[in-house]
This record gives structure tokens, C-alpha cells and sequence, in this order.
């Protein structure tokens, strides 16, 4: 039975949307520190994103079980962020650019081979209910997470204690910071860059299995729009840091759901305004952390941006 | 440069200077991009292969659909007007060393400003009313790509990103105009402005079925070369774009270059939804969404940023797009292989960039060694 909240409902929607609608950004942005950290910028990844939904739904048809489909949209992700890597470990080729390249390619790709997927229906992620303990429809409904929502948290700790703390971390700094204290170092700054490339396209690919698998929870051509590059410039504002990537991506969840939680309580017009919010958001935040003058505080010092 | 280049002796054919060497010189920027373009067809060609699908059907439809006869001509050039001024907006921009991707949303705003003034235009005669119609469209691009490069400037924002954020917002702008405040009542299954009266649209080129956005196209293609290569403003730009602070040092505006020129590449995109608008669809609607803005950006970049090589290279990808609905219908491809095509070659492009220096062929300095 629906209890009515009345302006109650708005933020306790928003807070089921923060969480439903921020885990594709979550692990997009985590791939992207990784990547990033190593001193390199993968723009591409809205296309892996795009073609991480495509492949785990397609799986997912096929085998009939969402968790293998999350695994292919991974190797299929890894794929296109070893792709994206080697090739920019060619001399003079330019990163960004590679990426706006890798981002049509894999819009081409997933539109192409998953024409035959948008009727057949998938079946979903598990989701837990975290709100057993209220008798509010709407508090329960909120707090029903997904799995993959949690394994992102935890990705976000263990990618920030790694970073932290192990030599794995500290190779990836290092080649991030300076590629000549690297080589100094007897690194091989291309090959830990291309790892991280695909290690980041793999998290994108996950990001995009929970779209096509939990939410939305179908698959089409338009399902993204622009998710991956919000991450990307979610990346900045989180400052590299993995952990700061959570609350970022909670935040632009939040207001991707403002739309439909005005809905909820009778406000409809304006609705594709309040659509664009997590863009304007992204834009506002962009404008106010970047700086004419100096280089980004925390950023890896080998990142293109901030030559 | 080699101790053994100052050792070659001037003069005649096979030297640094002559005029073979300037042939040499050049053929690289045309044959390296011509060579990228041709593998990326053969890959695309594998891709086909794969499928089960015969590349050579399928680029001898690409010729008949898109080149083949008067009527596939016509419908190429057509589709080329957008792609030239799309691509206007990438190139200019580039020439400043920034990455502007996000024409789509001049577009977009160009043609939303048509719709706009088509019901306060509609008593006056088309003399008055077009032109206002283009500069309203040109306008819209322009303040929304020159900021772009305004906060590019001032601020530090990345403008690949910006740009690309600010085409789903220029996309959303469109759809809650064309949905709400500017809805033709009308319209009822494809919401859209009030449509053009007959008399302010325009009309195609006299003779042929192509209007005259092909015109305005080439028109501002060779403009923008005359600007970048003949100009001082341009020269300036190309330094800015080199490097920035030697630019700053030399007093070079770099500021106002910066924004004259993106907000010029915005305009231009800004024309083409103008076009759109008052030459084909009559009204605005979210059909403004082509993706012309996407494609431009593989032609910028096909075409080395020259405005006068983006001409050719637009034609070449016109006419894959005009064939993509014979393709679909005669050999079962779905939509998205013209995507698939376009990304590989796309691809290709920017991996050539690392040829470039590499033969000796093409640098008459190393002819000798």
C-alpha cells in the first residue's frame, strides 16, 4: 500500500536513485582513475560503456545468467582498453583523440551486433533489500540495492589502499608522475599504461553489464547517453582519488534522479530539463575545479590535460 | 636536422629546395591520410568478411547509391551541406591546438532557432526573413561553441569535455523546446515547431535538386582556408596553437583568438541546423539529431584540419551515408555498420599520425644520407 509522503517522497527517492543511478558512473570513474593515475586519458570509454550493456545482455540471453554476462562485458571491456593502450604506446599518436576514435567505434560495434538483442528480455542482477526494517513502501523501494553496487564500494577501497599502499600502486604513480623517473627506474612506462588502459575498460564494461542488466534493465542504442563521459569528467572532480570517486558518483546519481522523483510527486513539466541535470552538474563542477593558471592539485603530472 | 643536410648542395631537382622536394613535401599530408583511409577500408572490408557479407557488393552499392547517377549525386551533396560546415567546426578550432567535439549541439541550437522565429517571421518577405533566419542560426552555434573556448580560456576546462557535455544539454534544450514552450499544436506524433511558410524556405540551386547549403558550405570552407593560410589572424592562430606561451610573449591575443575562433567553427555548425531547417525540414524537431555533428569530426581529422581538403573528404563520407539505407535494405546490414565503418577508419587516421617523418621519401632534407 502507498503511504503518502508528500514532499518527503522527493528526497527518499533521490536517495534510491543516487544509489541506482550511480554505479555505472562508479565504476566508469574508478576505471578512469586507474587509467588516469598511469598518465593516460581514456575518452573512449562512453563507447565501452555502450558495448560493455550490448555484450552482457547478449550473454545473458544466451546463457541465462546475468553474472556471465557481467564477466563478458569485463573481457570485453579489457579488450577495448588494451586496444585504446598499444595504440597510443605508438610515438605522436594522441590519447584524447584515440579515444573520441574508440568511443564511435564501440557506439558502431554494440549498435551493430546488438541489433537482434533489443526484443529478447534478459534476465536481471539480484538486488538486495536493505530496507526490510521500514514499513514504507517507498524507504523499501529506495533501499533496494544491487549487488554490484556493493562490489563497486569495496572496488573503490581496495583501489585506493592499492594505490596506497602496494608496489603495484606505487609503479602506477610513478609511471604516471614522470615517465623518465620511471625508465630510471627500469619500468616500462607503455606497458604499465597499457595495463591500466585495459584494467579501466574492464571496469567501464561492468558499468555497463548493471545498465543493461539491472538499470534500466533492457537493452537499446540510447541507453548510455553520455554516462562514461560524465565519469570522465567526474575523474577530475574526484581528484584521482578512488574513494572521493563514491561521493562524486553518489552526487550525479542523486541528480539523475531528480527527474523522475518530481514525477513521482505530480511534477511533470520541465522534464527534459531536469533530465539534463547531471549534465549541467557535470559543467558546473568542470568550470569550478579547473584552473587557467596552475595544474590540477593531485593530478598525475604525465596527464595530458594539464600540459 | 643532420650535420649532412647543410653539406647537400642547392639547386636542381634532387636538392632540398627544388621542385621535386616541394612535391615530396606535400604528397605526405595527402598520401599517408589517403593510405590510412584505404587500410581502414580493408579492415572494415575483414569486418564485412566476417559477417558473411561480400565487400565488394557492398562498395559497389556505396557507388550507386551514393555516385552512380545524376539522382545519387544530388542526393550526396545533399547530405554534404551539414558535413562541411560540421566539420568547419573541428577544424578551426584545431587550429588552436583545442579538441571541439561537440557541433552536434550547434547544430542542434541553429536549427531550434529557425523553429523559433518561424511563426514572428511569417509575414515578412523571404528577402528579410532568410537572412535573418541564417544569422539566428549562426548566432545560436557561435555563443554556444565560443564559450566553449571562453571557458577553455579562463577557466582551464578541458574542452573536448565541455563540448561534448554541452551538446546533451544543447540536445535536452532542444527537446524541452520543441516539446513545451514551442510546440506546434499541430504536430502530433513527431513534436515540432511551427513549421516554415512555403515562401521563407529555401530553395535548392537552380537546375539541380540540392539547396543552398551546399553553396554556403563551400562558400565558408574556402573562407576559412583564405582565413588560416592567407591571413595574419591566421598565422597568429597556428602560433597560438604551437605554443601558447611563446604566443602570450609575442603580445598575440590569444585570449580573443581562442574565442573568435571557436565561436566562428560554432556559427558555421550553427548554419548547417539553419539549413537543416529552413532548406529540409521545414520546421525543428529532434531529427536535428543526426549525428552530422559525429561525422564531422572524422572528416576534420580525415582531412588534416584543411578547410580546403575537408570539401573532398566530406563528399567521400556524404556519399557513404546516402547509400546506408540501400545497403541496409539490399544486403540486411544493419544502420550502424556506416558507424562501424566510420569508427575503423577514424581509427586508422589518428594511428597514421605516427608515420608522419618516418620515410625518408617524404623529407628531401635526408634525400642524400
Amino acid at each position: 500500500m502507498e503511504t503518502d509522503l508528500g514532499l518527503w517522497a522527493v528526497p527518499i527517492a533521490m536517495l534510491g536513485g543516487a544509489i541506482r543511478v550511480s554505479t555505472p558512473i562508479l565504476f566508469v570513474s574508478l576505471g578512469e582513475t586507474l587509467t588516469e593515475r598511469s598518465g593516460r586519458i581514456n575518452l573512449g570509454l562512453e563507447g565501452t560503456l555502450v558495448f560493455g550493456a550490448m555484450s552482457g545482455y547478449a550473454l545473458a540471453v544466451m546463457t541465462g545468467s546475468p553474472w556471465l554476462g557481467v564477466i563478458a562485458a569485463a573481457i570485453t571491456g579489457a579488450l577495448f582498453g588494451l586496444v585504446h593502450g598499444l595504440i597510443c604506446s605508438l610515438p605522436k599518436v594522441n590519447d584524447i583523440a584515440i579515444g573520441i576514435a574508440m568511443m564511435l567505434l564501440g557506439m558502431g560495434l554494440a549498435f551493430y551486433f546488438g541489433k537482434p538483442f533489443i526484443q529478447p528480455v534478459a534476465p536481471d542482477l539480484p538486488a538486495i533489500p536493505l530496507g526490510w526494517w521500514s514499513d514504507l513502501p517507498q524507504v523499501r523501494a529506495a533501499l533496494q540495492v544491487n549487488v554490484l553496487f556493493l562490489i563497486g564500494l569495496v572496488a573503490a577501497g581496495v583501489l585506493w589502499w592499492m594505490l596506497k599502499a602496494t608496489k603495484i600502486g606505487l609503479t602506477l604513480r610513478v609511471v604516471g608522475d614522470s615517465t623518465d623517473a620511471a625508465r630510471a627506474l627500469g619500468l616500462t612506462p607503455s606497458l604499465v599504461r597499457t595495463l591500466a588502459t585495459a584494467a579501466g575498460g574492464a571496469f567501464a564494461g561492468i558499468g555497463g553489464a548493471y545498465l543493461s542488466l539491472y538499470y534500466p534493465g533492457s537493452w537499446n542504442e540510447g541507453i548510455s547517453s553520455g554516462q562514461g563521459l560524465m565519469a570522465v569528467a567526474l575523474v577530475i572532480f574526484a581528484r584521482w582519488n578512488p574513494i572521493a570517486c563514491v561521493g562524486a558518483a553518489m552526487l550525479f546519481g542523486a541528480a539523475g534522479a531528480l527527474g523522475p522523483a518530481l514525477q513521482t510527486i505530480g511534477v511533470s513539466s520541465g522534464y527534459y530539463l531536469f533530465y539534463a541535470a547531471p549534465y549541467v552538474l557535470t559543467l558546473g563542477v568542470l568550470i569550478a575545479t579547473s584552473s587557467p593558471t596552475q595544474a590540477l592539485s593531485g593530478a598525475p603530472g604525465e596527464l595530458s590535460i594539464n600540459k | 636536422m643532420s650535420d649532412r643536410t647543410i653539406a647537400a648542395p642547392a639547386g636542381g631537382g634532387l636538392s632540398p629546395d627544388g621542385l621535386l622536394a616541394g612535391i615530396a613535401r606535400r604528397s605526405e599530408a595527402v598520401l599517408i591520410p589517403l593510405g590510412a583511409l584505404l587500410i581502414g577500408l580493408a579492415i572494415f572490408s575483414l569486418f564485412l568478411l566476417t559477417q558473411g557479407k561480400s565487400p565488394a557488393e557492398y562498395f559497389a552499392l556505396v557507388y550507386k547509391a551514393g555516385f552512380g547517377t545524376a539522382f545519387s549525386w544530388q542526393n550526396t551533396l545533399s547530405r554534404t551541406a551539414p558535413l562541411l560546415l560540421a566539420a568547419l567546426c573541428v577544424a578551426l578550432p584545431a587550429r588552436l591546438g583545442l579538441t571541439v567535439i561537440g557541433g552536434e549541439g550547434a547544430i542542434v541550437l541553429g536549427g531550434v532557432a529557425v523553429g523559433a522565429l518561424a511563426l514572428p517571421l511569417s509575414g515578412f518577405p523571404a528577402v528579410i526573413a532568410i537572412p535573418v533566419f541564417l544569422a539566428a542560426g549562426a548566432l545560436a552555434g557561435g555563443l554556444w561553441i565560443g564559450a566553449v573556448g571562453a571557458l577553455r580560456h579562463w577557466r582551464g576546462v578541458n574542452e573536448t569535455i565541455a563540448s561534448l557535455l554541452m551538446a546533451y544539454i544543447a540536445i535536452a534544450l532542444m527537446n524541452h523546446l520543441v516539446e513545451g514552450p514551442l510546440r506546434d499544436p499541430a504536430s502530433l506524433n513527431k513534436p515540432s515547431t511551427h513549421p516554415l511558410p512555403d515562401a521563407l524556405r529555401i530553395g535548392n540551386i537552380p537546375g539541380w535538386d540540392v539547396h543552398w547549403g551546399l553553396v554556403a558550405g563551400i562558400v565558408a570552407c574556402i573562407v576559412s582556408w583564405v582565413l588560416i593560410d592567407r591571413t595574419t589572424l591566421g598565422f597568429a592562430a597556428r602560433v597560438a596553437g604551437g605554443n601558447v606561451r611563446a604566443a602570450q610573449v609575442q603580445g598575440l591575443p590569444v585570449g580573443k583568438l581562442i574565442v573568435g575562433f571557436t565561436a566562428l567553427g560554432g556559427a558555421f555548425a550553427g548554419l548547417a541546423g539553419a539549413f537543416e531547417v529552413a532548406a529540409v525540414q521545414g520546421s525543428a524537431n529532434a531529427s536535428l539529431a543526426a549525428g552530422y555533428g559525429y561525422t564531422g569530426i572524422l572528416i576534420a581529422f580525415l582531412a588534416r584540419h584543411n578547410p580546403l581538403a575537408i570539401i573532398p573528404v566530406a563528399i567521400l563520407l556524404a556519399g557513404f551515408e546516402a547509400s546506408s539505407g540501400l545497403v541496409q535494405r539490399r544486403m540486411g546490414l544493419p544502420d550502424a555498420s556506416t558507424l562501424v565503418l566510420q569508427g575503423i577508419v577514424f581509427t586508422v587516421i589518428l594511428i597514421s599520425d605516427t608515420a608522419y617523418g618516418r620515410w625518408k621519401l617524404f623529407s628531401p632534407e635526408r634525400w642524400r644520407s
